[in-house]
């Protein structure tokens, strides 16, 4: 037993293999004789995937979730932005270039709405619950972005750890309920051609979260929406501590 | 398999380094859609070697292996997020990480419907 758990030291990505493709298996198993197919196999393994990040957060008490537990390791470097990102790339490989060159504008209109709608949003809520300074306003309403605006942000501003932290977790929320809610809402927005999709990347913006969204409710289109997913963040870290702090102090 | 694999590589790390000039030149220490790029270079080398006849069945198997990869990365990606601290740091965060996300799948629908008129 000592010698197994060793190996599972030592090669914690083949061990995720492993966890993932069981996981997977039972989901497919589920979704076909349980659910009759209605909900797809790969939105119920992201699901609990998410509760055993939860779970993982709560005996682990490290930062990332599931990973955190010796046996479980590997997920960190599978589910690692360098991973992540390649696998992304990788879809393209059956995107058509000419469906996306005729979407641009639709995609660049789509950021610069969902920058704002979120921003806007989060500020309001910050405001709602007492804060009343531009640079805590401004971090959360970035951290109502991605979680990555928002420490970017709050770090270019000045803001304290605890709002830091604050924005980290809104954004995190952020990818989960995006994760969650596409394959639930995406027949009823219309979400089933590329175009719509490369619209919808640009509005929701957390790469991960259009992207898990994306594979769960139909894999082809997710090429289209990570092309403008990824535009966002950097957007969201150009715009929030210049321009958006400025018109925020100029309102208040 | 492997020129495949390699020809996604180069995409990856090129468009990696545009997106990071991108985001130095704009005077901003994040990446500037590092990975569209990496996907617009992916496609458009599939295009050209496509019209050359370079193009090869063998050649696509190598990045057609990390497209269905993608979403076990996806669920491995899940499984390792902050998920309790996320919902522990306060009702703020959880209010400001939902109620943003009903808003924009509204604003989605109307641009839907108003983009099909026009």
């Amino acid at each position: 037993m000592e010698e197994l758990i060793k190996i599972i030291d030592k090669n914690g990505l083949i061990v995720a293999f492993i966890l993932v493709g069981l996981l997977t298996w039972l989901t497919d198993i589920f979704s076909k004789k349980i659910l009759n197919s209605k909900i797809p196999g790969s939105a119920i393994a992201i699901f609990l995937a998410l509760v055993f990040g939860y779970l993982g957060g709560v005996f682990g008490k490290g930062e990332n979730g599931l990973a955190d537990l010796g046996l479980f390791k590997g997920l960190a470097l599978l589910g690692g932005s360098m991973f992540r990102d390649f696998a992304i790339v990788a879809t393209a490989i059956g995107a058509s270039f000419l469906l996306i060159r005729k979407s641009g504008l639709l995609g660049l209109i789509s950021l610069i709405l969902g920058i704002l709608v979120f921003f806007a949003a989060g500020v309001a809520l910050a405001w709602a619950w007492g804060y009343r300074d531009a640079v805590s306003l401004c971090t959360i309403g970035a951290g109502a972005c991605t979680y990555i605006v928002g420490p970017v942000t709050g770090g270019a501003l000045g803001a304290s750890s605890e709002v830091i932290a604050l924005s980290i977790g809104t954004g995190v929320v952020k990818t989960i309920a995006v994760t969650i809610l596409t394959p639930i809402l995406a027949s009823k927005i219309g979400l089933n051609n590329p175009s719509a999709a490369m619209a919808f990347g640009g509005i929701m913006g957390t790469s991960s979260g259009v992207a898990a969204g994306l594979a769960a409710t139909d894999p082809k289109l997710v090429p289209y929406g990570a092309v403008t997913a990824t535009f966002y963040t950097g957007l969201g870290c150009l715009v929030c501590p210049s321009l958006f702090y400025i018109v925020l102090n100029w309102l208040l | 398999m492997i020129k495949g694999l390699a020809l996604l590589s180069v995409s990856f790390i090129l468009g990696m380094w545009a997106g990071e000039l991108l985001g130095s030149w704009l005077g901003i220490n994040a990446n500037v859609g590092g990975v569209g790029f990496a996907m617009i270079f992916l496609i458009l080398t599939k295009e050209f070697f496509t019209r050359k006849g370079w193009w090869k069945g063998e050649l696509e198997f190598g990045i057609e292996f990390w497209n269905k990869l993608y979403i076990p990365v996806v669920i491995a990606m899940a499984a390792s997020l902050n998920v309790k601290s996320a919902i522990s740091s306060g009702t703020l965060a959880i209010f400001a990480g939902i109620i943003p996300v009903i808003l924009a799948f509204i604003v989605f629908y109307f641009l839907m419907k108003s983009f099909k008129i026009s």
